[in-house]
């Protein structure tokens, strides 16, 4: 038996000295795009609380930091409440600031819903280390037993003489103390907690909701010029000549000059800069140039040709990835068979603020404006690109409209990079039009699956053979992508929750000149409707109701090990799997008798170490399919903002409906056809379910949100669009046809 | 060419090409950065301000054609954050990323001018031009019926 080892995305996590995770892109850097190797390698000691987490002004403002990309996820409020409760301070009184980019103290990539469950145990014990040492000084101010000193109301408290110190009062004698054992330091009591478990409004609600909060493309730098890039439409090709006469005469058109792409890393196209005052005389600039492009290798590539290459593919056996039992076998001698083929197409993240990047380089230093989820790979590009010292490289993480993994790449902060260098000392902004943004993305890749399964006389799960050919994201990325294309593209499809004896899982990779990379919950994203949709169709083949079925399939409560992952990886906890089932399955009524035409859908999945489960309410008339209701259940352990996580599930919801409802990104002559929101659509609020979200309220260390929610989405509504019609969809996005 | 318009109330004056798109003036000539850009067809409505109270998409307004106009920006709505709309947005939680919220929140003043109990059909149509990646919707539908509450006296924000 022949077995290959899947690495997921965890595999790209790194543990530091102090515990915390950190997002670490497994590739090579290019010479030009890296100059020593990077902070993010070296080992992490615990900094100084008050340097790196908390500051306090001597009038007892207290300013908490966070180290972390915010993009709409809410970690900028649920990271400083971690620190705000170990400090047994008043939320209300709360500043927050971004961390400046530092990769000696801060882990800042941000991504694969790891921020929470990555900083939960380092950020307590930084505001337990911060709140010891201002009992301390406290203790020592007042020469008294630190036992007889409480923390409360942002200051210290000795109850005998009623004495009180704020922490302002206290903080320069703290600061100076020696830092407490972070393994040691004791942590508060989860039993005393006032601010972890309980709903909080995020704390950027009012810079949101005045248009005063900055995103990377409001910044404005005195004396900033603007940049659009004409880029090559064919992925791979780059501009053989062009003219530049009448984009010149543009009024307010400064320049014209190309750049190089960049590959293994930052995959930036390269192209034909324009520079110009403000952003519209740039657009209109680029629209005046005259380009000839050499298309490269890949122009050839459409749609049609891939799956030409999935169905060749699928025609022969893959490699095997595992192999329990001997699922062929079963197959051949079973009764109920259930032979199915699922296609999945790429999808586009289109973030509501296109792609931008600001730098400027000047002789001494460089300073940049990033809306960025890997604010540490910025500072390596712009070192690499300005050959200045790292100190000297300022980059300032802004919000950003959306990120869904698309802000994790750095193709947009190397052009800006490579621009600024040209141009000299002036900061310039490099903006992404909506067409730019939709057509040089990293796409969620396009995958076929060929799915094989049995049930035996009793109705249980007797086989499950999973074949997938895609467009690998491992194959681009990773060094031994061509060897092991397989290490992204499956994740929980290869240990799920459903007991089969017989169990078997192939993979060949697809070629593709398409970029693709991490769009939100990335290959769980086609696994959970792969898995869910399947799982949905041996229930029927069973003659079960889909939830009993499933149900009975995960069987007793056990801990399946993560089979892409089994040292690092977190366990499937099968009860946990069976409870959100059962509670979504509970709050939706799902014995309970629904209005005429209107049928329900069940899927349950494993992501990002949560676990959630949803049920849908859906009708179908006239050929058009109408949401009602999606119930949620999530466990995503000991909740931290139960308001910011139903606002998370409530957003994966519709980003996955996106994908599933809306349109496909397509290719022709090795371009994507689709340009701006007519031909890419979004969903609108008169499309909007009512979505309900039950979060159990768990002791178990928190987990992710901004992602697990969005697996179950396709298969759930799928599966309701089943009972509603007798048809059942297994080609994405939904076509009138499918329902006919 | 010089344009003169009222901005939030003040007499403004930009010497810019006729064809030039509000959204640019505001973004880039008057560096007003609270009115986004999100796909430059009015498809998605992060441009959104109003035009003689009419919610409008800068996008795609030329300058030249608001001379003499009023125009009135997320900016111009209250000094602090204290327009019933933005009253509603806060107390509902309605952003995530918020890139897109300038624009619904034009949007929904726009719409409760004309409509102060506005059923959940007028937002659908009302609001549709409004895309939010984040998905926000079921909060903005809840956040436009509290600030009709708030707007008719019948609530305080804090309700």
């Amino acid at each position: 038996m022949v077995t290959a080892t899947i690495l997921n995305r965890r595999d790209f996590l790194k543990t530091s000295a102090a515990g915390a995770t950190a997002l670490v892109i497994g590739f090579h850097l290019a010479p030009s795009a890296a100059a020593a190797p990077t902070a993010e390698d070296q080992e992490k000691k615990p900094a100084n609380p008050f340097t790196a987490w908390v500051r306090i002004t001597p009038d007892n403002q207290i300013t908490l930091i966070l180290g972390k990309s915010e993009m709409g996820q809410g970690i900028m409020t649920a990271l400083p409440m971690i620190l705000a409760e170990e400090l047994y301070l008043d939320w209300k009184q709360v500043k927050i600031e971004q961390a400046p980019t530092n990769p000696a103290i801060y882990e800042h990539g941000t991504g694969g819903s790891g921020s929470i469950a990555g900083s939960w145990t380092p950020l307590r014990q930084a505001g337990a280390a911060a709140r010891e040492m201002l009992i301390t000084a406290a203790a020592q101010h007042w020469n008294v037993n630190r036992d007889t000193c409480k923390p409360k109301d942002g200051g210290v408290l000795h109850g005998a003489r009623k004495q009180f110190l704020t922490y302002g009062e206290l903080v320069d004698a703290a600061a100076k103390l020696p830092v407490p054992d972070f393994n040691t330091v004791p942590l508060k009591n989860p039993d005393d907690f006032t601010i972890v478990g309980y709903d909080h409004n995020r704390f950027e609600a009012r810079s949101k909701s005045t248009g005063t909060a900055k995103f990377g493309i409001d910044a404005r730098p005195a004396g900033l010029v603007y940049a659009v890039i004409a880029r090559c439409p064919v992925f791979g090709g780059k501009a053989a000549k062009f003219d530049a006469t009448k984009a010149k005469a543009v009024p307010g058109v400064h320049d014209v000059f190309v750049i190089d792409p960049v590959a293994q890393g930052a995959f930036s196209s390269g192209g034909v800069v324009v520079i110009a005052g403000n952003s519209w005389a740039a657009m209109q600039g680029r629209k005046a140039l005259d380009i000839t492009w050499d298309e490269g290798p890949h122009a050839a590539e459409s749609s049609q040709s891939l799956r030409e290459q999935f169905v060749a593919n699928a025609s022969k056996p893959g490699k095997v990835v595992r192999n329990d039992g001997d699922a062929d076998s079963a197959l051949a001698s079973a009764t109920k068979k259930v032979d199915i083929v699922y296609e999945i197409p790429f999808a586009a993240h289109a973030c509501m603020e296109p792609m931008n990047c600001t730098v400027r380089i000047g002789p001494n230093g460089a300073e940049a404006w990033v809306p960025t989820q890997a604010p540490q790979w910025a500072q390596d590009i712009i070192v690499g690109v300005s050959k200045l010292p790292r100190e000297s490289v300022v980059v300032h993480t802004t919000l950003m409209g959306g990120g869904f993994g698309r802000r994790y790449q750095a193709d947009f902060v190397m052009e800006a990079a490579q621009v600024a260098k040209a141009i000299g000392d002036k900061p310039v902004m490099v903006l992404w039009t909506r067409e730019d943004d939709m057509q040089h993305d990293f796409y969620r890749p396009a995958s076929y699956h060929h799915m094989q399964g049995a049930v035996d006389a009793q109705g249980n799960l007797a086989a499950w053979k999973h074949f997938q050919t895609s467009t690998s994201i491992a194959a681009m990325w990773e060094k031994d992508g061509a060897e092991k294309p397989e290490q992204s593209e499956f994740a929980t499809a290869a240990f799920i929750p459903y007991q089969a004896k017989n169990y078997r899982i192939e993979y060949t990779l697809a070629n593709s000149g398409v970029p693709r990379a991490w769009w939100r919950s990335v290959e769980h994203s086609s696994s959970g409707f792969v898995v869910e949709s399947f799982v949905d169709e041996l229930a029927a083949a069973a003659g079960a109701d889909p939830l009993e079925f499933r149900l009975r399939a995960i069987g007793d409560d056990r801990k399946i090990p993560d089979f892409t992952n089994p040292k690092e990886g977190k366990p499937l906890d099968t009860a946990r799997q069976k409870a959100v089932l059962k509670l979504a399955a509970e709050k939706a009524g799902w014995d309970k008798p629904l209005p005429a035409g209107v049928f329900r859908g069940i899927a349950g999945y494993f992501s990002f170490e949560s676990y959630t489960a949803g049920v849908a309410e859906v009708s179908v008339k006239d050929g058009q399919i109408h949401v009602h209701r999606i119930v949620y259940a999530v466990d995503c352990g000991r909740p931290i903002n139960p308001n910011g996580i139903a606002a998370q599930v409530e957003g994966a919801a519709i980003y996955g409906v996106s994908a599933f409802m809306k349109d496909a990104i397509t290719i022709d002559r090795g371009r994507v056809v689709q340009s701006n929101f007519n031909d890419y659509q979004m969903p609108r609020i008169n499309e909007t379910p009512k979505i309900e979200v039950h979060v159990l309220n768990s002791t178990e260390e928190p987990t992710g949100i901004g992602e697990p929610g969005l697996p179950v989405i396709a298969p759930a509504v799928c599966n309701a669009i089943f009972k509603a019609t007798g048809k059942r969809i297994r080609r994405l996005p939904i076509r009138p046809e499918d329902l006919a | 060419m010089a344009i003169t318009f009222t901005l939030n109330g003040n007499s403004q004056t930009v010497d810019v090409s006729p064809e030039m798109p509000l959204l640019w003036v505001l973004r880039d000539t008057l560096s007003m950065t609270g009115t986004k850009f999100g796909c430059g067809m009015a498809l998605c409505g992060a441009c959104t301000v109003h035009i003689n109270g009419e919610a409008t998409r800068s996008c795609i307004t030329q300058i030249g054609s608001i001379s003499g106009k009023k125009v009135t920006t997320i900016e111009g709505l209250s000094a602090d954050g204290t327009h019933p709309v933005q009253q509603a947005w806060m107390a509902e939680d309605v952003p995530q990323c918020g890139y897109c919220q300038s624009g619904q929140i034009m949007s929904a003043v726009a719409l409760l001018s004309k409509k102060s109990s506005p059923t959940d059909a007028d937002i659908d149509d009302a609001m549709s031009g409004n895309i939010c990646r984040c998905g926000t919707y079921q909060r903005i539908r809840k956040a436009i019926h509290r600030a009709a509450t708030i707007q008719s006296g019948k609530a305080t924000s804090a309700a």
